[in-house]
């Protein structure tokens, strides 16, 4: 049952393998949309894919904008440069940005929309009209946040949006704020029911469980964690929104409200969250390293099970974000052991992935050094976050530049990375035409060091005294900043070459034909881009996803019969 | 020459490698100086987490750089490598180990954490209890000062005794005592107030005596702050309605920062002050010099020695001792309302 589907074999064992499962004839479709199509209320989750990633990469510029603001303040302690009110504003919209209208959105709405239909030979998602209410649903959530700025000045208690400082700080923005919250979540909620009932039901009859993709074991886990957790959130914010505006008192302690309730359902989701960022993320590692180093994943089942392992773990660790906060003893214990715990399952993704270099034939395409570079940052990221999950460490860094540092080697260094790298792997998939691969080394380089330079010296400012979320600082920490303000200008140069590559490789980038990286998962059998719906006649699977190295064996075999070596 | 076997170099790297990661755990000099009983407990845990970390990340990464290196494609190699799919043992092998590994973090975090006092905040209830005794208890004897100064602390009492109290208490060694001294801290946007409920002291800096067991009470008038001295290695959220807890024993005398790091505002950033901490007898002196400035009507701190550290303090804490911060960094009246003296004994906590 296992055969390869390179071009050339693809043809000759045609009759056996691929049938139809659908009437083509006569359907009134083009095969192609036009331009001002990506731009409507389109239901192809091929489209709606590419509206996810186009919109999520614009707004990384301007998330990206706020923070070399942030920097440039930071170049000195005082506050010179930007009024505290607005660095606050700046902070809070980042952060918010940066999350729910970056990173999610790229890597679930961007990848996983685009990518699950044609891993595992479907011709669209589940609910196409639902997939398209979630991501229109993102746009005006971006247009709150902006016009939070013009009615009062941006929402300014953090991303974490803490009562009190949450209901008396600029009241009309930080309403705008939990509304556009509550968007992206209903959003996020619509996105996970439609990726598990399409991975659960529409796989091709030929896929087994074991057969798909890591990529949707990873979508599988991060939907039953926003549908677990995104709920608790939107909780969240329609209390705080009625403290705000209705005069309800949930959070006001002189009211007989409870500050800590909140910070309980704002982490309960937003640790989750973070795997949310991470899990499709280590879904794109999977597919792209063994694709450039030439071997099969290793590991294929620990790899499936530790996305779900960290799913289940990953909901009950949320307090570790609350070690110094109203915390009972028993609560930062319970919450320091499960938290030590993720770091187990996370460790074993890393170990079954450099296992998967090992021995490889490594390309050093672009996107596989985003990949390898990704490895090399979590690697310092997770042990990073081991040392935040015992509480007694944690007591003295919490809340400091250390946490800061940990989080941007993880989401930067990690789900940044991945999606470049996963950009770099898909992008002749999405367009048909190759990015250039120079103009991807330079900016693979320029990223790298520019991610270093930031924020490795942020963990030493953090222990040694700089809180974060501060406009002002104690000049001693002054030179170290320096540093970190250089990097951040790296970083913000790097995405030059980056933007340029794309935009220009779009038009007149090198055809890419149905799959120039030679792999072997299923959205390589068709079109770049694909046709609408996919492809001619759905194939049929005859090969696992990561059978590099066994070609030799197959081809041996009679047409449509393998033989004994391929069936691992 | 003769081929060396591998088991051989394997050894001589597993050799560096720790070599390596037990000198870094040592020498890392990443955290500041220790001023706290709990600050070695705390450097200690970290430094085996260093310790740990550096051998894995340096095996992990040079397993990386190794395989970039030496299994690149070379030019015209289009073949595939070779089609391993995974190793039980080895998957085993490396999932054992760093389970063994967080185990072991896990209760060694445990043992400290109950080193450093975090099974016991609030431990110690009545307060107002204590304050009746404080005379025997405290370094200074200040009893004809409490009747004078009135500074009454029953509500504070209050809350500490019926509510849950978060922080680190009493580290076993002393669960049975009394603490030493006793602060009363409060947060507020964006100035930290201490007050001694033995003398009446009010200040807008910490002073503290050297090798006594110090308690502070904190709490947070308007919204979340967090008390933060780096060099004691703790910290605690003052909370509005949530009483907290820190109890330690300062080890070095000399100056050091106190920093909220809760953001609270737009000047959180500039919500530091410092923590003096005396020699036994600097402190009685700074206790009596105090005391004797005070008169029932304005108990007010001295000018800051540090004015660049507390801008913002310097406004709070000189003309009104429980007032209001200057207009101008205000955010709105009803906050400033909220400051007044009744409101900052009782307002947080009325509904307790
Ligand atoms: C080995 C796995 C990890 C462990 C053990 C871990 C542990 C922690 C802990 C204990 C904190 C709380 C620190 C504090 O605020 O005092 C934290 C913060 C954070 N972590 Fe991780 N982490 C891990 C991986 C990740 C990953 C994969 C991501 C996201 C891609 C991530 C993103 C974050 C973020 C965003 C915060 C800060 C949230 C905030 O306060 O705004 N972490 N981590
Ligand atoms: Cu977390
Ligand atoms: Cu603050």
């Amino acid at each position: 049952m296992f055969k390869p589907f390179n071009k050339t074999r693809f043809m000759a064992q045609a009759e056996v393998s691929i049938k139809p499962t659908e009437d083509q004839g006569g359907h009134g479709h083009p095969d192609k949309w036009k331009w001002y199509d990506y731009f409507t209320f389109n239901v192809d989750h091929k489209v709606i894919g590419i509206q996810y990633l186009v919109t999520s990469f614009l707004f990384y510029l301007v998330g990206g904008f706020m923070a070399v603001l942030m920097r440039t303040e930071l170049a000195t302690p005082d506050s010179d440069f930007l009024s505290p009110e607005l660095y606050n504003a700046f902070l809070t919209n980042h952060g918010t940005i940066m999350i729910f209208l970056w990173i999610v959105p790229a890597a679930i709405g961007g990848f996983g929309n685009f990518l699950i239909p044609l891993m595992i030979g479907a011709r669209d998602m589940a609910f196409p009209k639902l997939n398209a209410i979630a991501f229109w649903l993102n746009p005006p959530a971006g247009a709150l946040l902006a016009a939070s700025f013009f009615f009062g000045g941006g929402a300014q208690s953090g991303w974490t949006s803490y009562p009190p400082l949450s209901e008396i700080t600029a009241n009309l923005p930080q309403t705008l704020w939990c509304l556009a919250l509550i968007m992206v979540g209903t959003s996020s909620i619509l996105g996970s029911v439609n990726f598990l009932v399409t991975i659960w039901k529409m796989r091709v009859p030929s896929m087994k469980w074991d057969q798909m993709p890591l990529f949707c074991w990873a979508m599988v886990a991060t939907s039953i964690l926003a549908l677990f957790a995104t709920p608790v959130l939107a909780a969240a914010m329609v209390l705080l929104l009625f403290d705000i505006n209705f005069g309800t008192s949930f959070f006001k302690p002189d009211a007989g409200g409870n500050v800590v309730v909140y910070q309980h359902l704002f982490w309960f989701y937003s640790h989750p969250a973070v795997y949310l960022m991470i899990l499709p993320i280590f879904g794109i590692m999977s597919e792209v390293i063994p694709v450039h180093a030439r071997k099969p994943i290793f590991g294929y089942k620990a790899i499936a099970y530790s996305s779900l392992t960290i799913c289940l773990v990953g909901l009950f660790v949320w307090v570790h974000h609350m070690f110094t906060s109203g915390t009972a003893p028993w609560m930062r214990i319970f919450f320091t052991i499960s938290t030590l715990i993720v770091a187990v399952p996370t460790g074993v993704k890393i170990f079954s992935w450099v296992a998967t270099l090992w021995g490889g034939k490594i390309r050093y395409t672009t996107a596989m050094l985003f990949a390898v570079g990704l490895l090399s940052m979590f690697v310092f990221g997770g042990l990073s976050g081991v040392t935040l999950g015992a509480a007694p460490f944690d007591i003295h860094v919490h809340d400091t530049y250390y946490v800061v540092g940990h989080f941007h080697y993880v989401l930067f260094g990690g789900s940044v990375f991945g999606i470049y790298s996963g950009v770099y792997h898909w992008f002749p998939k999405i367009t048909g035409r190759m990015l250039n691969e120079t103009l991807g080394k330079v900016h693979f380089v320029l990223t790298f060091i520019g991610t270093i330079l930031t924020f490795t010296p942020m963990h030493q400012l953090g222990m040694q005294g700089m809180p974060r979320r501060v406009a002002m600082y104690d000049p001693q920490f002054a030179d170290l900043n320096q540093l970190v303000t250089v990097g951040a200008y790296i970083l913000a140069v790097s995405v030059i070459p980056f933007y340029f590559n794309v935009l220009w490789s779009w038009r007149s980038g090198k055809e890419a034909g149905p799959n120039p990286w030679n792999a072997l998962t299923m959205e390589w059998t068709t079109d770049s881009p694909p046709i609408i719906e996919n492809w001619e006649v759905l194939p049929v699977l005859t090969h696992g996803p990561y059978e590099y190295g066994m070609d030799k064996a197959v081809q041996v075999g009679p047409a449509g019969e393998p033989t004994e070596a391929t069936q691992v | 020459m003769k081929q060396i076997p591998a088991p051989f170099w394997t050894l001589v790297l597993g050799i560096a490698v720790t070599l390596i990661s037990l000198w870094v755990g040592q020498n890392h000099n990443l955290l500041p100086v220790q001023a706290s009983e709990q600050a070695p407990l705390v450097d200690d845990l970290f430094g085996v987490m260093v310790t740990i970390g550096t051998a894995l990340f340096i095996v992990v990464q040079g397993a990386i750089v190794y395989s970039m290196i030496r299994f690149r494609r070379r030019k015209g190699d289009d073949t595939d490598g070779p089609p391993i799919e995974g190793n039980l043992p080895l998957e085993a092998f490396w999932t054992a180990i760093p389970s063994i590994i967080v185990v072991g973090l896990g209760l060694y975090s445990v043992v400290v954490f109950q080193e450093m006092g975090g099974f016991s905040p609030g431990g110690h209830h009545g307060h107002g209890a204590m304050v009746a005794m404080a005379p025997q208890q405290s370094v200074i004897d200040v009893a004809p000062l409490l009747a004078q100064m009135g500074l009454g602390e029953s509500a504070d009492a209050d809350v500490y005794s019926k509510t849950q109290v978060y922080g680190f208490g009493a580290s076993p060694l002393v669960q049975m005592n009394q603490p030493d001294v006793t602060v009363n801290v409060t947060g507020m946007q964006f100035a930290w107030i201490f007050r001694y409920p033995d003398t009446g002291i009010t200040d807008g800096e910490l002073h503290i005596p050297v090798g006594k067991d110090v308690q502070l009470k904190i709490e947070a008038q308007d919204v979340i702050h967090s008390f933060w001295v780096p060099q004691f290695r703790l910290k605690q959220d003052a909370l509005p309605g949530e009483p907290g807890e820190l109890r330690f024993v300062a080890t070095r005398e000399g100056t050091y920062p106190v920093v909220c790091a809760e953001l609270c505002g737009s000047y959180h950033g500039a919500m530091r002050t410092q923590v003096i901490v005396h020699s036994p007898e600097d402190y009685a002196d700074w206790v009596a010099s105090r005391v004797a400035e005070a008169t029932p009507t304005t108990t007010v701190a001295q000018p800051l020695e540090n004015p660049s550290d507390a801008e913002y303090l310097a406004a709070v804490v000189k003309d009104r001792p429980f007032g209001a911060i200057a207009p101008d960094l205000a955010k709105s009246p009803v906050q400033i309302a909220q400051m007044d003296h009744a409101q900052m004994d009782h307002g947080a906590f009325a509904n307790h």
